[in-house]
C-alpha cells in the first residue's frame, strides 16, 4: 500500500486501450475500494484464524475445568462450534462490522469498550515518541548528508542504528533502572502519579492535552513526567529509519544543478540547505512520517509493557498471559485497521502534495 | 558492473590477475569477478567490515561454545546464586545460579538457531510466491499480492505476537509465527525481479525450445532472484533478531531454563535494582548481534544499490 509499492504494481492492466482521463480516475477510485475491501476482510480471516488455533478449549475458558456434558454442549452450541467454519467466519465478520469483539475474561467488559478507553493512551504516546523520532532523526540524517563520508556521518549512522538495534524493552527497563531508579527524575509507571489519577474527566482521551485543556497543570506536569521516558525510548528506535531516509533524500537533491546555482548566487550555505534543499524534501519525510508511526504502534507493545503504560500494548500482552484469546484477536484487529489507516492516509497525503504523482 | 581501469596490465599474475581479468573466460571467472569487486566496494565501508567481523564472531562463539566456558548453561548451584562479577563469574550469576557469561555463549547458539531456520523457511516460500506471482500474472498475481498485502498490513510483531499465542509458547513455535510474518518482503521483491526477467529475450528463447513454465521458473528465474533475496534476509535479520527477542521477554519464545537472552532479560527484570548484571549482559548481546547484521546490511545495501548513498 506504500508509495514504492504502488509504483511497482501500476494499477493500469497491460494490453488495454488508454483509458480516457476520466475513466482512468475513476477505475482508479473503484480498483482502491475494492482492494480496501478484501484487505479488511483479509485482516479478518487473520484475526479468525489467529483464534482458530488456539490450543485450549474455548469452552473450557468460559465455563472452567470442571464442567457436566450438557452445560459444555449448551455452551458449545451457543458459541457456534458446532456450525461450518464458513459460517462461523461469517458470524465473526458480522459481529465485528456490529463492533461486537466478544467479552473479555479479564475485565468482563465489551472489548470494544476496553479498547476505547485505552486506545488514547496508546496514540498519544506514539505521537510523543514520533516527536522524539523526528527531532532527533531529520536533524541528524540532514546533518550527515551535509557531511557525506565524514567522521561526523560515520557517527550518525552508527547513533542512529544503535537505535534499532537495541532491544526497546531492555533499553527501557535500563531507563527506569537509571532516571527513576538511581536519579528520580522522572515518574515511574503509567500515564500520571497515582494520586493524579481520574481528577481529569477525559475529553479526549489524550492526557496532556485534556489536562493543560482543564488547567490541571500538576496533571499535566505529572503526565509529561510519565512520558518523557517512554517516548524517548520508543521513538528512538525509529530514529535509525527517519535519519537514513532524510540523508538519502538530501544527497538527492544536493546533487541537482539547482543547488549549485543558488550557491553559485553567493546564498549561504545554511540557506540552500534550509529554504532549498530540504524545503523539497518535505514531502517525501511525510509519507516516512506517517509509516513511521506505524511501526511505533509495533514498538508500543513492548514499551508499554515495561512502563505499564495503560495502552494497547499492555492489554494485548495482559491478554496474551491470561490466554484471553478475544482480547488477543481484538487488539491485534485494531491495530491492523490503525495500520491499514496510516498507509492509506500516507498515500493520499502523497498524492496531495506532491503533483508529480497526479 | 564497473571493470577496473583497462590501463591495468593486461596480464597480472595469480589469483588476483586471474580475478581482475578484462575479459572473463568461463562462468565461473566471471561470477567470481563479480563477487570480487563486490568485495572491493563492500571493503570501502568500514562500519560494514564491523558488523561482517561481529557476525563471524557470532558463529564462532555458537559452534565452540563449550570450549569457551567451563560451566553448564542449565544447572543450577543456588549456593552461588545472584553473585556480582568476579574472577570466576565474569558476568555474575542468576538467580539459579548459573554463570550468566555461560548462558550468554550458549544463548549465541539459540539465537543462531532461529535466525537460520527463519530464513531457511522463509527465503524457498517468499521466492516461490513472488516468482510466480511475477511470471503467470493475471488472478494469479491477483490472489497472491492480496495475501501478501493482507499480511504486510499487520505490523510484524504484533502478528507473530498473535500466531506465537495462538500457537502455544516455545521455540518452534516462534520461529514459526517470526516466519509468517517474515515471508511478505521476500515475495514482493522476488514478485519485482521476476517482472523485470520475464520479458528477456533468453527466458522467450528457453520457453521457445519447449520448457515448461515450472522448469522456467525454478530453473532459470529463480536462481537470478536469489542474490537479492539474500540481501534483503541480511537486512530484515536484525527485525527477525529483536522480534525473537520480544517473544522470549514476553514468555512466548524460548522456554526456561533454555538460555534465551530475550527471557533471561525477562527474568532479570525481577533483581536489577540489586543485581542489574544479570538484565544486563543478554541486552547489550542482543543489541551487538542486531547491530552487527544492521551494520553488515546497511553497507551491503549501499553496495548493491549505490543510489542515495555514496
Amino acid at each position: 500500500m506504500s508509495v514504492a509499492e504502488t509504483d511497482i504494481y501500476g494499477n493500469s492492466p497491460q494490453g488495454e486501450l488508454p483509458p480516457s482521463h476520466v475513466r482512468r480516475r475513476f477505475g482508479r477510485a473503484a480498483g482502491r475500494v475494492v482492494s480496501i475491501v478484501t484487505t479488511l476482510l483479509g485482516l479478518l480471516a487473520l484475526t479468525f484464524f489467529m483464534g482458530r488455533l488456539l490450543p485450549a478449549d474455548p469452552v473450557l475458558a468460559i465455563t472452567g475445568p470442571e464442567v457436566s456434558k450438557e452445560v459444555y454442549d449448551r455452551v458449545y452450541m451457543q458459541l457456534g462450534l458446532d456450525q461450518p467454519v464458513w459460517i462461523q467466519f461469517l458470524n465473526y465478520v458480522g459481529n465485528v462490522l456490529q463492533g461486537d469483539l466478544g467479552t473479555s475474561a479479564i475485565s468482563g467488559q465489551p472489548i470494544i469498550k476496553d479498547l476505547l478507553t485505552i486506545f488514547p493512551a496508546t496514540i498519544e504516546l506514539a505521537f510523543a515518541a514520533l516527536l522524539v523520532g523526528i527531532g532527533l532523526g531529520v536533524p541528524l540524517g540532514i546533518v550527515a548528508a551535509v557531511n557525506r563520508g565524514k567522521l561526523i556521518d560515520h557517527v550518525a549512522r552508527i547513533v542512529g542504528l544503535a537505535g534499532s538495534s537495541v532491544p526497546s524493552f531492555w533499553l527501557g527497563l535500563m531507563a527506569l533502572f537509571v532516571f527513576y531508579g538511581l536519579l528520580r527524575w522522572v515518574g515511574a509507571s503509567g500515564r500520571v502519579d497515582v494520586f493524579y489519577e481520574g481528577l481529569v474527566t477525559p475529553v479526549t482521551g489524550f492526557l496532556l492535552f485534556d489536562s493543560a485543556l482543564r488547567g490541571e497543570w500538576d496533571v499535566f506536569r505529572s503526565a509529561l513526567n510519565h512520558i518523557v521516558l517512554p517516548a524517548t525510548v520508543l521513538g528512538y528506535f525509529s530514529v535509525a529509519y527517519i535519519s537514513r531516509m532524510t540523508r538519502s533524500f538530501m544527497l538527492e537533491q544536493l546533487s541537482q544543478e539547482y543547488i549549485v546555482t543558488a550557491r553559485a548566487k553567493g546564498l549561504s550555505k545554511g540557506k540552500v540547505i534550509w529554504r532549498h534543499a530540504f524545503r523539497n524534501i518535505r514531502v517525501q519525510l511525510l509519507t516516512i512520517v506517517a509509516l513511521t508511526f506505524g511501526g511505533l504502534l509495533d514498538g508500543a507493545v513492548l514499551v508499554e509493557t515495561v512502563f505499564s503504560w495503560p495502552g494497547l500494548g499492555q492489554y494485548l500482552t495482559r491478554g496474551l498471559q491470561m490466554n484471553d484469546m478475544n482480547v488477543v484477536m481484538g487488539a491485534v484487529l485494531l491495530i491492523g485497521l490503525v495500520f491499514l489507516t496510516i498507509n492509506f492516509i500516507s498515500d493520499i497525503l502523497y498524492r496531495i502534495f506532491d503533483p508529480r504523482t497526479r | 558492473m564497473t571493470v577496473p581501469a583497462t590501463d591495468t596490465l593486461p596480464s597480472r599474475p595469480g589469483f588476483r590477475g586471474w580475478l581482475t581479468e578484462p575479459e572473463p573466460k568461463g562462468w565461473t571467472q566471471a561470477s567470481a569477478q563479480q563477487f570480487y569487486q563486490g568485495w572491493l566496494r563492500f571493503r570501502a565501508h568500514p562500519l560494514g567490515l564491523v558488523g561482517l567481523a561481529m557476525i563471524v564472531l557470532l558463529i564462532l562463539v555458537a559452534i565452540a561454545a563449550p570450549l569457551i566456558t567451563s560451566y553448564d548453561p542449565i544447572a543450577q548451584d543456588l549456593s552461588q546464586r545472584l553473585m556480582p562479577p568476579s574472577a570466576e563469574h565474569w558476568l555474575g550469576t542468576d538467580n539459579f545460579g548459573r554463570d550468566v557469561y555461560t548462558r550468554i555463549v550458549y544463548g549465541a547458539r539459540t539465537t543462531l538457531h532461529i535466525v537460520v531456520l527463519v530464513t531457511v523457511i522463509v527465503a524457498p516460500i517468499g521466492l516461490l510466491i513472488g516468482t510466480c506471482s511475477g511470471y503467470f500474472g493475471g488472478w494469479v498475481d491477483e490472489v497472491l499480492m492480496r495475501i501478501t498485502d493482507i499480511f504486510l498490513s499487520f505490523p510484524g510483531l504484533v502478528l507473530a505476537l498473535g500466531f506465537a499465542a495462538a500457537l502455544g509458547p516455545g521455540i518452534t513455535n516462534a520461529i514459526i509465527a517470526i516466519s509468517l510474518t517474515a515471508w511478505p518482503p521476500i515475495a514482493r521483491l522476488a514478485r519485482a525481479e521476476t517482472l523485470s526477467l520475464r520479458q528477456a529475450d533468453y527466458i522467450a528463447a528457453v520457453r521457445l525450445q519447449g520448457a515448461s513454465s515450472l522448469a522456467i521458473i525454478v530453473r532459470h528465474i529463480l536462481p537470478m532472484c536469489v542474490p537479492s533475496v539474500i540481501v534483503r534476509v541480511t537486512l530484515n535479520m536484525a527485525g527477525i533478531i529483536l522480534t525473537a527477542a520480544g517473544l522470549g521477554f514476553l514468555g512466548l519464545g524460548a522456554q526456561p531454563p533454555a538460555p534465551e537472552w530475550g527471557s533471561m532479560a525477562a527474568t532479570g527484570r525481577e533483581f536489577m535494582i540489586d543485581s542489574p548484571w544479570v538484565i544486563a549482559a543478554p541486552g547489550i548481546a542482543i543489541a551487538v548481534v542486531s547491530l552487527a547484521f544492521n551494520l553488515f546490511g546497511d553497507a551491503l545495501r549501499d553496495v548493491l544499490d549505490p543510489r542515495g548513498s555514496e
